[in-house]
């Protein structure tokens, strides 16, 4: 009877690992690199935030990853006046409406939206941002392999170069860019450990203090079992 | 030293005078006595009372910080979700606040089921506990409502969508249904007013009436005692002093043994709270990190976790019956499902009230049921269209299971009395 219900309970567990579809790319875990990080935070003020703000984020919170307020002062304040403020953009979302189909979404917290069972937001992010072609289909000239028919254009083309769709649905470099492809790879896995830090800049502290909150709970462990056991070594 | 007791006596006594401080303390813990057989099962009680404080005091905090206001900011963002994010990044230990309330969700989820459980496995609700079980039952209606009302607060995607599904259901009930469901909402979609009537209702309405219930709970607990693994009543065999003989007094004994309960299952739910806080997906759903959107439908909208079963039971309704709507009789299922388990004292017409002493019929028929509960609620986290290992389609498991769901209670007055029963001992027996 314990095998029939294991084997039951296990059932809908296997059923689920079969029935991924979508296929996406392990970014590489940066978490904790910080030179990664702050090279992310430069390509997303140059590249992402003009059109998408990051509006929960405020830019002196970017001393989490090793910068001076003086250095984000000096190097990525572009859209704001004072350090405390958060990273929002000029371009007006009705007027992006227009332009773009629909209004480039607020990037704070991507990292953690785009999360699926198919793989983690970072993953996502990383094949999304890699899988850009050629497309003259569309008003961008432009179309993404794991977001169809997507109203943004190839912001990172001129680093990646153009890719093409061919015949047997796999992506090929058909004119190259001013990087390599694993520089750009890189690159991208850079700007994604960013938007992973950004979409939960306490992400790192809060597995430290969580080591220290089960260290601590295990050593009250002992002391609330031993108080438990002389208090019931009288009841038989 | 002796001055300094004789002045906390004088202190105990003055208010033992206008208070019944020092008779309640012995009527509830010192003098209450509990059998001594207790297990593992027995834990989720006061895990259950743990939980409810820490979403009382942490909601509270959230309270501090939290705009229930669905009207786009500057930068085109909904006030309610952006002050959650706020809450996350610029409180001082926000996110551990919120953390603690999202995961105390589920955690308030899981003792609950497993103290229901409990509950089934005992015969708990068995005479003369069935009015603690219809309180109970009160508490985990309460509780669903609580959850409900508090999964559109973030006021992400699946938040309001949730919803939005959630409140068109009454409109299929025949006549008033679609202006019930207007009434329900304040608005012809789910929109500020919604988002702040159910502000008003998580904060205060529902947790004031939790309260109230859990009170009623235990003080009927209180009068005629708790059930053991065993099922046999202690208070049948008293000493020259009235105290059961296999009873021990709940403080201290049972206050040290739930001490070691509340550490073991803060370890777990602090495992959540700082290395899994999505839960992988299942506490907060990945979805709800997008704004709401009412332009913008989700290809899949699936309700948090602990709603998954009775979704399943809802959606295993697909034929209309006396000329209304199927999704009537869905919502008439989902209801039945969570209502049904208030009849359990009078269904079971089982001679002991032990899962230990009872006989094979019970003990599979409850299998069946508790590994159907979980492939519903696993099904109800699915689209539909969903197949096991990609050949076997889950939507008529689903029904099927709902089936055996209703005609597990249904038929349990004949299975219960039919069943080959061993005799129960005359005392509790421990190992």
């Amino acid at each position: 009877m314990k095998k029939f219900l294991t084997a039951i309970l296990f059932a809908p567990v296997l059923a689920f690992a079969a029935g991924a579809t979508l296929h996406l790319d392990s970014a590489p875990d940066k978490s904790s690199d910080m030179a990664a990080l702050q090279n992310g935070a430069k390509i997303f003020v140059n590249y992402c935030l003009n059109c998408h703000s990051a509006s929960y984020m405020r830019y002196n919170r970017l001393q989490d990853i090793g910068l001076t307020d003086a250095q984000i002062k000096d190097n990525l304040l572009f859209t704001a006046e004072k350090v405390g403020e958060p990273m929002k953009i000029a371009m007006q979302r009705a007027e992006a409406k227009v332009w773009f189909g629909a209004a480039p979404p607020d990037l704070t917290i991507i990292a953690r939206a785009r999360a699926s069972e198919h793989g983690s937001g970072a993953d996502w992010l990383y094949t999304y941002l890699r899988s850009f072609y050629r497309d003259e289909n569309r008003p961008t000239g432009w179309n993404n392999v794991i977001f169809e028919n997507v109203g943004m254009p190839h912001v990172l083309w001129e680093l990646q170069g153009e890719q093409v769709m061919g015949a047997d649905h796999k992506l090929a470099l058909a004119k190259p860019g001013k990087m390599k492809p694993q520089e750009y790879d890189a690159m991208v896995g850079d700007l994604v450990a960013y938007l992973k830090y950004m979409g939960e800049p306490v992400g790192e502290f809060r597995k430290k203090l969580g080591v220290i909150v089960l260290i601590f709970l295990a050593v009250i462990f002992v002391f609330a079992y031993a108080l438990k056991r002389e208090y019931w070594k009288d009841v038989h | 030293m002796s001055k300094v007791n004789a002045i906390l006596q004088g202190t105990l006594n003055w208010v033992d005078e206008r208070f019944p401080l020092t008779s309640n303390w012995k009527a509830h813990l010192s003098e209450y006595y509990a059998p001594k057989n207790f297990n593992f099962w027995y834990f989720f009680g006061s895990l259950a009372m743990l939980v409810l404080v820490i979403q009382i005091v942490t909601g509270i905090f959230l309270t501090m910080h939290y705009k229930p206001d669905a009207a786009l900011n500057a930068s085109g963002v909904p006030v309610a979700f952006a002050s959650v994010e706020y809450i996350m990044r610029d409180v001082s230990w926000g996110w551990l606040i919120r953390y603690m309330h999202s995961t105390g969700a589920s955690a308030f989820f899981v003792v609950v089921y497993l103290h229901m459980f409990r509950g089934l496995l005992y015969g708990s609700y068995r005479k003369p506990r069935e009015l603690i079980w219809l309180f109970g039952i009160g508490i985990f209606l309460c509780l669903m409502g609580e959850a409900f009302f508090g999964y559109l607060l973030p006021w992400g995607q699946m938040s309001f969508w949730g919803a939005q599904v959630i409140v068109n259901l009454f409109s299929a009930i025949p006549l008033i249904g679609p202006d019930l469901s207007i009434w329900l909402r304040g608005d012809y979609v789910v929109g500020d007013a919604t988002l702040n009537r159910f502000f008003a209702f998580h904060v205060i309405a529902m947790p004031l009436v939790l309260i109230g219930l859990v009170g009623a709970h235990i003080i009927a607990l209180h009068e005629v005692g708790s059930n053991n693994p065993d099922g046999v009543e202690i208070k049948k065999k008293k000493d020259a002093n009235g105290i059961p003989l296999d009873g021990i007094p709940f403080h201290p004994y049972y206050t040290v043994k739930d001490i070691v309960g509340v550490v073991v299952f803060l370890f777990v739910f602090s495992i959540v709270v700082f290395f899994m806080p999505e839960g992988g997906g299942y506490f907060l759903e990945y979805n709800n990190f997008f704004p709401a959107d009412p332009l913008v439908t989700p290809p899949h909208i699936a309700p948090v976790w602990y709603f998954t079963p009775y979704y399943s039971l809802l959606r295993a309704v697909t034929y209309p019956l006396f000329g209304i709507d199927a999704k009537f009789w869905g919502v008439v299922a989902m209801g039945a499902g969570t209502l049904i388990f208030a009849f359990l004292p009078w269904l079971d017409r089982s001679p002991v009230k032990s899962i230990r002493y009872r006989g094979p019929i019970t003990k599979w028929l409850l299998s069946i049921w508790i590994v159907g509960f979980f492939i519903l609620g696993f099904l109800g986290t699915k689209d539909p269209a969903y197949k096991f290992f990609g050949f076997i389609p889950g939507a008529p498991v689903a029904q099927l299971l709902s089936l055996y769901y209703f005609l597990f209670f249904l038929t349990m007055p004949i299975w219960s009395s039919l069943d080959r029963c061993k005799p129960e001992p005359d005392r509790v027996t421990t190992k």
